[in-house]
Formats: C-alpha cells, sequence, structure tokens
C-alpha cells in the first residue's frame, strides 16, 4: 500500500516554544490512524498541519507523493471533522452537508444525490430542514461527518470529534466511524487522548509526548510492547518500577532477581520495569519471591482493583478475587508479563507527568 | 430575592415618564388648543412630505456610506491579535466621546467658504467650493457622527464567529473570499442589522446637523419638531402630531430589520 | 492584501481625527481666523476659565450627571431584580416600555417629557430648571441600567442563592454577599453608562432645562449659534484631552485585571 500523508522532519515553534520536534510518520491509504497523547502533546498540531491550518516552521508534508507545503486548506483534497463541528449556524442540515458542493458549484441534481446518499449514510434522513442548533450534540456530530465526507476526500481528518459526547454516545459513534471508515474506504486520521478510544478503533496508533512521537504501532504492539515507561503509563494502567539488566533475560526488581524474556540491553543496565496489574496473581506468600501487605480493596465491578505495598513500591493489582485488607500476600507473575524498557533521558522524564484530561 | 415588590419604585417611575409623556404626545396630535379631538394636525403633516422624504433620503445615504466604511474596517480590525484589536478598537471609537455637538462644529469651521479645507485648496488654484450648508455637508456631518455606532455592532458580531467555522468554510473549498461571502457575511447580518438602525434613526431625526451643516435651506424632521417646541413656529400640537408620524416611521422600520435579527438585544448596545 | 488594509484603517483613522486635531491647534491661535496660524497663545483657555456660564453649566452637567447615574443605578438594579421574577407576559410587557427610551428617536423623548413638565409646571407652580433635568436624565439612565444587569441573572448559576441560604445565609445576607457579588459587573457598567450618556445628552437636555440651570452640551449648543469664538476650541480640546486619559487608564486597568486573570488559568492549550 502507498503512503498517503508523509510528514519529514516536521517543527513547529510557537512564542519560542517546540510545539513539534522533528516529526516523521507515514500514514497509508485506506487506514485507520490514531494520534494518541495528552494535551498539549502536538496532536492537534501534527493535524491541523495536514489540513493546511498550519504551516511547520521546517519540513515537508507530503500528501499522495507531491509536496503539498504552503498550499491553502480550499486547495487540499483532505476534509476535516473539527473539534466543536463548527457547523454553520446560518444553514439547515442539508445546507451544511451541501456547502462544499455548492463552492466547486457542483450541479443541483448531483448534490441532492450526494447530500441524500450521506445522510443516509450517518442516518439523519428526515433531518434535511432541522437548523442545525436544534441538533442534540451527537446529531451536530453527524452533520460534521457528512458534510466532511460529501466531497469525498483522500484522507479524513477528526479533531476529538467524540469530546463532547457522553460516555454511552461516544461507544456508539466509536463503532458508527469504525464502519463508515471501511465502507468507504478511506483514510481516517484521528485525534485523542482516550487512550481507550484509539485501541478500539485503530490500524495503528501514534504515541506522542511533548512534541515527540513515542511509539507508532499496532493497538496489541502498543498495549503489549510499549516502548518506553511514558507509553506504558498512557496506554492502561501499568505497575513501572526501576530496575537492573544483569545480563540477558534477566532482570533484578526490589532486590530480587527474575527470569524475562527480553534482551539487548547489556550487562548491569539500569531499566524501567513495566509489569500490567492484570498481569499479577495473589498467591499465598510462601510461594512468592514479593511479599507485601493489601493497603487497600476497591470493587471496580469486574474486578477488584487492590494496592499492595511490598519494598517500597506500592503495587497495583487486578484480581477477580479480593484480597482481605491487611493481610500479607504473595505477588507472582511469569517471565512473559515482564516488559523491558530503556530509561528515559532525563529531559525526557520531566514530561513524563501525564496533565489532567482537559 | 423572590420579592416582585422592589421593582415598584422603576414601575412607576416608568408610568409617570416613559409611558405618560408618549401618550401625552399621542393626545397632543389628536387634540387641538382647547383639548378638542382633531385630526387637523395629523393630516397636516402632510404639508411636510417634502421635508420628510428628505430626511428619509439623506438619512438612508448616511447609513449606506457608513454601512460600505464600516463594514471593511470590521473585517480589518477583527484580524489584529486581541490586544492590538482592544486598542484599535479605542482609537476608533475615542472620537465618540468628544460631545457630538463639538465634532459638527469643527466640521463647520472647516467647510466653511473660508475654511481650512477650501484654503488648502486655493493653494492648489481650486475653489473656493461651496461646501457648507449643502446637503452634502448634511450627509458628511451625519457619517462623521455616526460611523462608530456603525462599526461597533458589526465588528462586536464578527469577532465572535467561531475561528473554526472560518477554518471548516476553507477545509471544505471556499478561498478567502468566498469565505467571506458565504460565511462571515451571512453571519454578521445582524450586526449590520442593529448598526442600520443605529445609525438611521438618530439621522432621520437630527436636527443639530441639519442646522450646523445644512444652513437654513436644509431642514430635517427634527427641525420641524423643534420648531413646533421651541422655534418661532411654536404649535405644540402639530409638533406632537409630528413626532408620533416620525415614531410610527421609525417603528416601521425596526419591524422590517428585526426580521433578519436574532433576539440577541445586547448587540444594540 | 494586509497593506491595502492598513492603508485604509489609516484613511478611516484620518477621517475621524482630522477634524478635532484642527479644533485643537486653532485653540492656540492668537487670531479668531479658523485657517491661519497667526501665533501661540493660551488666552482662549484663560477666557474659557473666566467664563462664568460654561464654568456654572459644567458644574451643574457634574451635579447631575452623578445624582442622575447614582439614582438611575439603584432604581435600575432594584427593577432588574423585580422583572427578572416576573412571569413572562408582564415581563414582556415591560421590557417592551423599557426600551422605549432607547429605540425611540432622543428628540421623541425630550419632547415628550417635555410635555409632561409644561403640564405638571402650570399646574403645580414650578419652572424647569434642576429638577426637570435631573428627571429627564434619570429617565434615560434607568433601561441602561437594567438592560446591563438583566443578562448577568441570566448567567448567574440560579442555584447559587439556594447555596448561600443552605449555609445559613438569610434572604438579605444572600442578596448581598451572593447575588449582588455576581450582578455586579452589569450594576458597574450601568452605572457608567449612565454616568457618561448624562454628561454627554444634549438633545433630552435642550427640551427640558430652563434657562437657569443650562448642562454644558446646552451651553457649548447657543456658544456655536452665536459668532466664532475659539474658547469652543478650547473646551473641545480640554474634553479630548480629558477622554483620551479617562480612556487610557480603562484600557491599562482592564489589561492588568485580565492578565492577572490569564496569570491564574495559567494553562496553554
Amino acid at each position: 500500500m502507498n503512503n498517503i500523508v508523509e510528514l519529514k522532519d516536521i517543527v513547529v515553534e510557537f512564542d519560542g516554544e517546540r510545539i513539534l520536534d522533528k516529526i516523521n510518520l507515514n500514514i497509508k491509504d485506506k487506514e485507520f490512524v490514531t494520534l494518541l497523547g495528552p494535551s498539549g502533546c502536538g496532536k492537534t498540531t501534527t493535524l491541523r498541519i495536514i489540513g493546511g491550518f498550519i504551516n511547520p516552521d521546517s519540513g515537508t508534508v507530503m500528501f499522495d507523493g507531491k509536496e503539498i507545503n504552503g498550499l491553502p486548506p480550499y486547495k487540499r483534497n483532505v476534509n476535516t471533522v473539527f473539534q466543536r463541528y463548527a457547523l454553520f449556524p446560518h444553514l439547515n442540515v442539508y445546507e451544511n452537508i451541501a456547502f462544499g458542493l455548492r463552492v466547486q458549484k457542483v450541479p443541483e441534481k448531483e448534490i441532492n444525490k450526494r447530500v441524500a446518499e450521506m445522510l443516509k449514510l450517518v442516518n439523519l434522513v428526515g433531518f434535511e430542514k432541522r437548523t442545525v442548533q436544534r441538533l442534540s450534540g451527537g446529531q451536530q456530530q453527524r452533520v460534521a461527518i457528512a458534510r466532511a465526507l460529501v466531497n469525498h476526500p483522500k484522507v479524513l481528518l477528526l479533531d476529538e470529534p467524540l469530546g463532547a459526547l457522553d460516555l454511552k454516545l461516544r461507544k456508539e459513534m466509536q463503532i458508527e466511524l469504525k464502519r463508515i471508515q471501511q465502507q468507504l474506504e478511506i483514510t481516517f486520521i484521528y485525534v485523542t487522548h482516550d487512550q481507550e478510544e484509539a485501541l478500539t478503533m485503530s490500524d495503528t496508533v501514534v504515541v506522542m509526548n511533548g512534541g515527540v512521537i513515542q511509539q507508532i504501532g499496532s493497538p496489541v504492539d502498543i498495549y503489549n510492547e510499549p516502548e518506553n515507561a511514558f507509553v506504558a503509563d498512557f496506554i492502561g494502567e501499568s505497575n513501572i518500577l526501576n530496575g537492573l539488566m544483569i545480563k540477558d533475560k534477566l532482570v533484578e526488581i526490589s532486590g530480587r532477581e527474575f527470569d524475562c524474556v527480553d534482551g539487548g540491553f547489556g550487562e548491569n543496565t539500569p531499566v524501567d520495569v513495566v509489569i500490567r496489574p492484570e498481569d499479577i496473581t495473589i498467591v499465598p506468600p510462601e510461594q512468592a519471591k514479593l511479599c507485601g501487605v493489601v493497603e487497600s480493596v476497591i470493587f471496580k465491578g469486574v474486578h477488584y482493583e487492590m494496592l499492595i505495598d511490598a519494598y517500597d513500591y506500592r503495587w497495583m493489582v487486578h484480581s477477580t478475587k479480593a484480597a482481605d485488607k491487611g493481610a500479607s500476600v504473595g505477588l507472582s507473575f511469569g517471565p512473559d508479563d515482564i516488559h523491558i524498557m530503556h530509561k528515559l533521558k532525563e529531559t525526557e522524564k520531566s514530561e513524563e507527568e501525564v496533565p489532567d484530561e482537559e | 430575592m423572590k420579592n416582585k415588590l422592589i421593582a415598584a419604585p422603576y414601575l412607576v417611575w416608568m408610568f409617570v415618564f416613559i409611558l405618560v409623556p408618549l401618550i401625552m404626545v399621542g393626545y397632543f396630535a389628536f387634540t387641538d388648543k382647547d383639548g378638542n379631538f382633531t385630526l387637523d394636525y395629523v393630516a397636516d403633516v402632510a404639508q411636510y412630505s417634502q421635508i420628510f422624504v428628505r430626511s428619509i433620503w439623506l438619512a438612508a445615504i448616511a447609513t449606506v456610506i457608513c454601512l460600505v466604511i464600516s463594514y471593511p474596517l470590521a473585517y480589518i480590525l477583527t484580524g489584529f491579535s486581541k490586544n492590538v484589536q482592544s486598542t484599535m478598537l479605542m482609537i476608533v471609537m475615542l472620537p465618540m466621546w468628544m460631545n457630538f455637538l463639538l465634532r459638527t462644529y469643527a466640521w463647520m469651521t472647516m467647510l466653511g467658504n473660508n475654511g481650512i479645507i477650501n484654503t488648502i485648496l486655493g493653494f492648489i488654484g481650486l475653489g473656493p467650493f461651496k461646501m457648507l450648508n449643502t446637503e452634502g455637508a448634511v450627509v458628511l456631518g451625519m457619517v462623521y457622527n455616526y460611523l462608530p455606532y456603525m462599526i461597533l455592532p458589526i465588528y462586536s458580531v464578527m469577532v465572535k464567529i467561531d475561528k473554526s467555522v472560518i477554518e471548516a468554510a476553507s477545509d471544505l473549498g471556499c478561498n478567502p473570499w468566498k469565505t467571506i461571502l458565504r460565511v462571515v457575511f451571512p453571519l454578521s447580518l445582524p450586526g449590520v442589522m442593529s448598526g442600520i438602525t443605529m445609525v438611521f434613526v438618530p439621522a432621520i431625526s437630527t436636527f443639530i446637523i441639519s442646522r450646523m451643516l445644512g444652513g437654513g435651506g436644509n431642514l430635517l424632521i427634527g427641525d420641524l419638531i423643534e420648531m413646533q417646541f421651541l422655534g418661532n413656529a411654536y404649535n405644540v400640537n402639530l409638533g406632537a402630531a409630528i413626532s408620533l408620524v416620525l415614531m410610527v416611521i421609525i417603528l416601521l422600520i425596526m419591524t422590517i430589520m428585526n426580521q433578519f435579527d436574532n433576539d440577541d438585544g445586547a448587540v444594540l448596545l | 492584501m494586509k497593506k491595502l488594509s492598513k492603508i485604509y484603517l489609516g484613511l478611516v483613522l484620518f477621517f475621524l481625527y482630522v477634524p478635532i486635531f484642527v479644533l485643537i491647534v486653532f485653540s492656540f491661535n492668537t487670531t479668531k481666523s479658523r485657517t491661519v496660524m497667526s501665533g501661540f497663545t493660551f488666552e482662549w483657555y484663560l477666557k474659557l476659565f473666566r467664563n462664568e456660564i460654561i464654568m456654572e453649566s459644567l458644574w451643574n452637567t457634574i451635579i447631575i450627571a452623578v445624582i442622575a447615574s447614582i439614582t438611575a443605578t439603584i432604581l435600575g438594579t432594584a427593577a432588574a431584580i423585580g422583572i427578572n421574577n416576573m412571569k413572562k407576559v408582564p415581563k414582556a410587557i415591560v421590557m417592551n416600555i423599557t426600551n422605549f427610551p432607547i429605540i425611540n428617536p432622543e428628540i421623541v423623548t425630550g419632547v415628550s417629557l417635555m410635555l409632561l413638565f409644561v403640564f405638571f409646571a402650570a399646574r403645580m407652580n414650578f419652572e424647569f430648571g434642576f429638577w426637570t433635568l435631573l428627571i429627564a436624565h434619570i429617565t434615560f439612565s434607568v433601561p441602561y441600567v437594567i438592560l446591563n444587569v438583566m443578562p448577568k441573572f441570566r448567567q448567574m448559576d440560579p442555584f447559587l442563592y439556594e447555596a448561600a441560604q443552605d449555609l445559613g445565609c438569610n434572604s438579605r445576607q444572600a442578596f448581598f454577599k451572593v447575588v449582588l457579588p455576581e450582578i455586579m459587573p452589569g450594576v458597574l457598567s450601568g452605572f457608567m453608562m449612565s454616568f457618561t450618556f448624562s454628561l454627554d445628552d444634549f438633545i433630552i437636555s435642550y427640551f427640558t432645562s430652563g434657562s437657569d440651570s443650562q448642562t454644558l452640551p446646552v451651553t457649548i449648543y447657543s456658544m456655536t449659534r452665536r459668532k466664532v469664538s475659539p474658547e469652543i476650541n478650547a473646551l473641545s480640546t480640554i474634553i479630548f484631552l480629558v477622554v483620551v486619559i479617562v480612556l487610557v487608564l480603562k484600557n491599562v486597568i482592564e489589561r492588568k485585571s485580565e492578565n492577572n486573570k490569564v496569570k491564574v488559568k495559567g494553562e496553554r492549550v
């Protein structure tokens, strides 16, 4: 498959601050790509560069094999679904969707046909004459999607499109967006700070932080093989500990040695160790290398979330069986469950703090 | 807080000083000097139709000129950064804070036959032109005095237009001109409408501008009313009748304008 | 494009400011000529300060503006609270009448008040002067206060008042401790509007003032009717300076408080 969008060494600075620091990203045709990261990580800026709303200070933007630096948005074959929808308040649903076609002077008959198609695609048949202010958030969202897609763009850009919807509607729209993308077979570039949304919908996830791409991979890769502590922490919940790689396939955590499956870090190298809470099993203390005291037990619906204090680290454990608060328990995990990662450089460390969601 | 009585003093005030005076205008318009009912004065207003036509005509021209000047200006203002915008807006609005008699007086001195404009024109061998005491001078005075009333409402509507809506237009294929035509202009219409009323209403009813810049020959409705109450023509009943007709004209125009306007009353301020 | 819009902006500003600067320049002229600068003098300023009529009317203007705007603010704020609690239909009626002095041409408001005062002056034996002026100024100011305060109620969290009561305030405390601070910005801008409109008003004052108690704009008007007098230029210069100083101060203060807000928020999106 061809690359439809290529970003090469993109740098954006604003008020002397680097928003994007040499971003390199290739997006394949017909792919669902998600840019994921905390607010201020540069994901929206990246999207706006592709849309043509921002010009990078340096670097190249390629579209369909051609350089498009400096090309204004109205000359690009991409369309955007804006964060707050940005529907035209002076036009009704039909005219909002028809807007792009009218600008291109498409014949009335064809407009009629294509708008009707779109209304069907987004399940809004019968809403043609409604004013957009009278629509619910979910309906406005659908109009915004239809308005963008009716122009048959090669790439659809979506900037946190579900951020303003409630949880249930968000889940529904996630499925619907995926369906639309597969039905139309076009590229979606999707920006979100919601890791669950990213994992559910995407073919490829691009994790960003501090204007730098942290990892690019399939949702499964990103979840199971995070490349660094930031990714591990941002995707799902994790126990991240300091470890010492004694040699290949042997790591020391909290003063004890564990077998693991990773190698190639050299000998006696400090590393970050990630262990997912659901990978830890609670066993009687005598059967485990690590023992601790249960500090708290919270019922979370599907599982219990327990915090266990062991050797100056507070472990998070997810289990369907609850231990008693105050009890001494052992923590057990297999070599596959231990993920070893390089330590982040000191400069990047400071940006590890994940700000609250907006 | 739930007590409605707290509004009572104002309600009394409103009744005595807003409602009753208006009723009195109506009463005087339909009665003669002895208090008997008559339609004579309202019918007499027709004699002054020429002055009404002139007032509407000059006020309309002034309003159109104000609109043509203000619209691009408001658009240009919204293009500046926030801080520059508020400074520029202050500079544009500043002359409005000068008493309008003084502003009109300034033009009076400048337009005269031996005023500064004719003097300058004289240096390059032109003129002197008769500028003072013409209809043109009256329109100029209206434009100069009421221009800020047009700029402010258009600007304040324009500045509230969501930036992302403009971006959406660009995203959907509009070049900058098409964006103005298809998105910015329709969305700024409420501002344009309140700008039009805010210029037209004082312009049609002024008597200062016509008196100072129009001489005696360019009477407007305002002059006519003023003459009936404080001038030589003293005739309160006729004055009330003219005022009533003026109010009806303006009410009609406002109703037409309101067809376009949203319920956004704040724009009027 | 950028350049073109700057030129345009420059031209409009030139149009707005040239008359004012011409006034200012000739306020220092030694002769009464409005075209040739013959020399520099402060003579007109001295004459201005020695002019008792001007000084007296200035004093009148300030007194009336202060009393009228304070009264209007209290009356209007109380009215807004009460109107806010009214049912839909009475509320609509009251608001429509309140809007009248704003929408109506000033000359009609002036004339209608004059009719009322004439009617009562004959029966109750008083003369046009300070009191008629004051009543007129309060009357046209109150609507602006109401229109500034009313939206604040709409923006306010409707549960604030209940929350205050829940936390132990009686209804009076709840009003003064919670509701009043919330609507205060509206009250203040209503006050400022009333004050400046009162200072600046000519048309309504013209119809409601007596010969012994005039406001500054009315005095200016009678000055412009008579011969040319550079004292008006001097007066304009002083008023312009005061306006500039007040507006700049206002802008600086606003910007400072805004910057503080930004600092508190502190986060870049």
